[in-house]
């Protein structure tokens, strides 16, 4: 009897709400292509990492306190006399460096596999929109610890809206509630930071799902499945995300938390990238700090900035610098979206993109000498030229012929097996034996043992096969 | 790709230089799982630096519970007279009177170890010699020009610099003019100690942090195992159909 009414239950909110429904459209009956790799973990890994803020972000604002006198002290209360309060700083500190990874990555997965594509440029559109967001998010809310850094990494920032020519002072009066950052700063980036720009992220991670559940995943072959579908209509290279996907993502997510955890707990400053080491100085608006440097994942547009020369151009450069993403759909013309199938051309660009890109990131660090500053401009030239020049080199691209239906790749398991294989004809490759005499002990034994030692030959020839393996990758 | 190679050479070798412009800091040994050594850190805290320092985020309450020694022993040795077990570590002196007399007002050393590193205190402690330029007659290799007069002087005694002549160029060396109280050695290891002691100050939780942590990571790491085995079970039908 008892079951029976827990199923009555049950069926009395099956019938006023659509819940079967959502979860078989989003879950059971979404067919995702069978052939994700590890790229593709790093969807559901934002997802953790946006609810991981949004928790630990709830429990800190219950002992946070916004006021320009008391910030600081209540950070340091959070992390000496709230039980477990440091646990919950630190997860979310390393969330926020944590969620700009995994969207970095996010995205660079959907330049490599050609995500934005059409017909998926609304997906992309809303996922650049997340991303200025989360960088609005992010920005504020390392206003909040109120250190040395947060304040003067604000001040600086809050101050290029004042390059604006015309309304540019009175905008950056209007954003920072005074004429220089203070409480009434603090007191707004709060409310933002907690209310206002949280919502607006979970709105835009809703239409970026829903956008994309009505034109299903694309995949690392940038086919779509959906052209070969079995009698059901049911596509034969799509397996249901339920349960094939979920289980699978909970892997990465135990890998992920792994790495999480280790952050958390042994090296939450993480070398004074995660939480620099000027900001556990407590704001002094008569001391401006020597260096000013903004978080790590800013720094890439930081460097950009900072290589114009005019401080408007710098503005407009850095702005330009994002938009120019949400362009991708439109700037790349060859419909080929995979970069397995794609030419030479655009994976050495797209390589020489990354190696600007993180070069952009490290020169954001650091100090703007005229060496840096020229080096800053060049790979800011690399970065836009990526995406400006993007029209033209992909008409020359020569593409290679894209297959039907998905291919099998050899899985990490069996990439590891066959390297397992090859190692020791690697070892004898590399190295050579000798046999070794010795001037002491019984004559018989002298020349009975060997030494390994490498082998030059041996060396060079697999360095040579590796070089040219990777050259190839590149055609 | 021969352009690349050569770009990154350039900026490797670069920020090589900018590094080598900086004053080579000593490096402290921090052990906070050396209990007496934070003892007697806090010790020396109290005596040569709480005259102007606060550590006002930290309680005496606190240290007697993560030294694992009595509340007695922490207030009849370490804390000052007067102070309750509950009091958070505050100065004594004056911020009006401060300003006066040193210019600005010694700041809170509660992060102080988070802000500047523990080498750069070890070393900073160690590097103050005779300037009779400076208010106070003494000057800092590491922080020159320091507002801080040397708190530790009767103890190291008095040192000046002296310049050094090598072939990558002149650089200036400490020499110790007249012994203090105390031998070279006794004096670092009493630095020491007072390192040791700010570090654990700037993070008083640290100590649990690592020790609970790899309880965590065995509890992921057999979470992993499972989840793995888990999606190998559920993804066996998917490869099957393929093969």
């Amino acid at each position: 009897m008892k079951i029976n009414r827990l199923a009555l239950c049950g069926n009395w909110i099956l019938e006023r709400f659509p819940l079967a429904k959502v979860w078989n459209e989003h879950m059971t009956h979404y067919y995702a292509p069978k052939n994700f790799n590890f790229w593709y973990f790093f969807g559901s890994l934002a997802l953790l990492v946006l609810v991981n803020q949004f928790v630990t972000g709830i429990l800190l604002t219950m002992n946070y306190k916004p006021d320009a006198k008391l910030a600081f002290d209540s950070v340091e209360y959070i992390m000496r006399d709230v039980n477990w309060g440091w646990l919950i700083r630190y997860m979310h500190s390393t969330g926020a460096s944590a969620f700009f990874i995994v969207i970095y990555l996010h995205m660079f997965r959907g330049l490599m596999y050609g995500s934005f594509k059409q017909p998926r440029e609304l997906i992309w559109i809303f996922g650049m929109l997340l991303f200025v967001c989360l960088m609005a998010e992010a920005f504020m809310g390392y206003l909040l610890p109120w250190g040395q850094m947060s304040y003067w990494g604000a001040q600086v920032i809050i101050s290029l809206f004042s390059a604006i020519p015309v309304i540019g002072d009175d905008l950056s009066l209007w954003v920072r509630g005074d004429y220089v950052v203070s409480d009434a700063t603090l007191n707004r980036f709060f409310a933002f930071h907690v209310i206002s720009v949280p919502l607006v992220l979970v709105m835009l991670v809703f239409l970026h799902i829903v956008a994309l559940h009505e034109v299903g995943s694309n995949n690392p072959d940038g086919i779509e499945i959906k052209k070969y579908k079995d009698e059901q209509g049911i596509p034969l290279d799509g397996i249901p995300f339920h349960p094939y996907y979920t289980v699978k993502d909970l892997v990465g997510v135990a890998v992920f938390l792994i790495f999480f955890a280790t952050v958390i707990f042994y090296m939450p400053e993480m070398g004074g990238y995660f939480l620099e080491h000027a900001n556990f100085i407590p704001a002094d608006p008569m001391k401006t700090p020597e260096h000013i440097a903004p978080v790590w994942y800013f720094t890439p547009f930081y460097a950009i900035l900072r290589a114009i020369p005019d401080k408007f151009a710098g503005v407009i450069g850095m702005g330009g610098a994002i938009v120019v993403l949400f362009l991708l759909p439109w700037l790349d013309r060859n419909p080929v979206r995979s970069i397995r199938y794609r030419g030479g051309i655009y994976k050495k660009a797209l390589l020489l993109f990354v190696i600007s890109f993180i070069c952009l990131g490290y020169l954001g660090t650091q100090p703007a000498t005229p060496t840096a500053t020229l080096f800053a401009r060049l790979f800011t030239s690399i970065y836009f030229g990526f995406f400006l020049l993007m029209p033209i080199y992909t008409r020359w691209e020569k593409t290679k012929p894209v297959p039907q239906r998905l291919t099998e790749q050899h899985s990490l398991e069996e990439q590891l097996h066959t390297l397992e294989e090859q190692l020791p004809a690697l070892f004898e490759e590399i190295t050579e034996t000798k046999p070794v005499t010795t001037e002491i002990g019984d004559p018989a034994f002298r020349s009975s043992f060997f030494t390994r030692r490498p082998n030059a030959e041996g060396l060079l020839n697999v360095t040579t096969r590796l070089v040219k393996k990777l050259k190839e990758s590149l055609d | 790709m021969k352009l690349i190679t050569t770009l990154l050479l350039l900026l490797t070798l670069s920020v090589g230089a900018h590094a080598a412009e900086e004053t080579k800091l000593q490096a402290a040994n921090v052990d906070l799982s050396d209990k007496v050594s934070l003892l007697r850190g806090a010790k020396h805290f109290v005596t040569y630096c709480l005259g102007c320092h606060s550590a006002k985020y930290m309680r005496y309450l606190r240290i007697a519970l993560d030294a694992g020694v009595d509340e007695k022993i922490v207030l009849k040795d370490i804390a000052p007279e007067g102070a309750s077990i509950y009091d958070q570590l505050h100065s004594a002196m004056n911020k009006h009177d401060a300003e006066k007399w040193f210019g600005t007002q010694p700041p809170d050393l509660s992060l102080i170890a988070r802000s500047r590193g523990a080498d750069w205190l070890y070393s900073y402690l160690k590097s103050y010699y005779i300037d009779p330029t400076r208010p106070f007659g003494v000057n800092n290799m590491v922080f020159p020009d320091t507002a801080m007069p040397n708190p530790l002087w009767q103890l190291q005694g008095e040192q000046h610099t002296v310049q050094r002549k090598t072939i990558w160029g002149e650089y200036a060396q400490l020499v110790l003019d007249e012994p203090g109280k105390l031998s070279e050695r006794e004096f670092d290891r009493m630095v020491n100690d007072l390192v040791n002691f700010l570090v654990y100050v700037g993070e008083p939780g640290q100590m649990e942090r690592q020790s609970i942590g790899k309880y965590v990571l065995a509890f992921l790491l057999i979470f992993l195992v499972i989840a793995y085995l888990l999606k190998k079970e559920y993804w066996k039908d998917i490869h099957k159909d393929v093969h």
